[in-house]
């Protein structure tokens, strides 16, 4: 397990668990709980700088760029042009290629725009992007986004934000065993125990923020996560016995009184 | 001064002001932030270049806190 690392466009991570900075109390809670989380990558958002208070703190003041991948997303984003404009300005800010895309189609649901993304997609890579994508759970668009370039497929296991858990883990399968590239569920963990189902189903990792900014106390969820990835891949790993529908008594029956 | 459009809001300044002034002004860290100026992204190594014209609409972006949708 000490030797399994997690590959994603020419650089390798020992953790297998990216989260998502938004939506903590401040950024000392950010950071604290990215640190407890263990992640190496980090997603971020790009916003315009309140030019009235340039001397807000900002968020590479607690996070050492150096230190974690920053990972700029397009969260918010409902058409393939704002997607692609936003990760541009995300390059020239940062000044690396690896992005995660994400185009929205419903503010309710906050449902991938497959056709949008595809389009988006197909742009970015073009212009040497790597694009790690936020897609629906179907297997069709998934071979199609790994056609296009992608360097990470990245379906929903449930809406974002809903913490419901992995919804979907017959979809997700069907997308890990036919991939060449990393599938990480984004989206949908609730709690440990979910994060733990989505790498036991062969997930390369998971991508969350709600589910560790959102929990009673976010920095003790951020450790039970980093744990239960670990575990959920250790299991993937080890190989589940098989289901079987009666029990089957584990101590011998020979020699009973 | 000329009239330009700073993240949405109308500003003014100086008549061939650069870029990277401006920013000085507005006491934004050049290597915290990213420059769009209409619709074309500004490479940080052209800061010092670029003059602001009547007109020009820039969107200054930084990274914050983000997951999902914020």
């Amino acid at each position: 397990m000490n030797n399994d690392r997690f590959n994603i466009a020419g650089m390798n991570f020992s953790s297998r668990l990216i989260v998502g900075t938004g939506k903590y109390k401040d950024f000392e809670e950010t950071a604290l709980a990215v640190e407890a989380s263990g992640a190496q990558i980090v997603t971020v958002a790009v916003r315009r700088v309140n030019v009235m208070d340039p001397n807000q703190p900002m968020l590479v003041d607690f996070l050492d760029p150096k230190k974690y991948t920053y990972l700029p997303n397009t969260a918010g984003c409902f058409t393939a042009d704002d997607a692609i404009r936003t990760l541009r300005l995300a390059r020239e800010a940062g000044g690396w290629n690896l992005v995660k895309l994400e185009v929205l189609g419903d503010q309710k649901t906050l449902y991938p725009n497959m056709v949008e993304t595809l389009h988006a997609a197909e742009v970015l890579i073009k212009e040497n992007f790597d694009v790690m994508v936020y897609c629906s759970d179907d297997p069709i668009m998934a071979q199609r986004l790994e056609d296009l370039g992608c360097c990470a497929i990245m379906p929903l296991g449930a809406p974002i934000g809903s913490g419901l858990g992995i919804q979907n883990p017959v979809q997700i399968r069907l997308i890990i065993e036919q991939a060449n590239v990393p599938v990480l569920v984004d989206a949908g963990v609730g709690t440990a125990s979910d994060a733990a189902v989505a790498m036991e189903l062969g997930c390369d990792g998971v991508l969350m923020n709600t589910a560790i900014a959102e929990a009673k106390d976010p920095i003790a969820m951020a450790r039970a996560m980093n744990l239960a990835v670990q575990a959920g891949r250790a299991a993937y790993f080890a190989g589940r016995m098989p289901k079987k529908l009666y029990a089957d008594p584990s101590s011998p029956l020979a020699g009973l009184i | 001064m000329v009239n330009i459009t700073l993240n949405g809001d109308p500003h003014k300044v100086q008549k061939g002001q650069r870029l990277f002034d401006l920013l000085q002004d507005l006491k934004l860290d050049p290597g915290k932030v990213a420059v769009e100026r209409n619709l074309e992204i500004v490479p940080k190594s052209t800061y010092q270049d670029i003059k602001l014209d009547e007109g020009d609409r820039l969107e200054i972006v930084h990274f914050i806190g983000g997951g999902k949708t914020v």
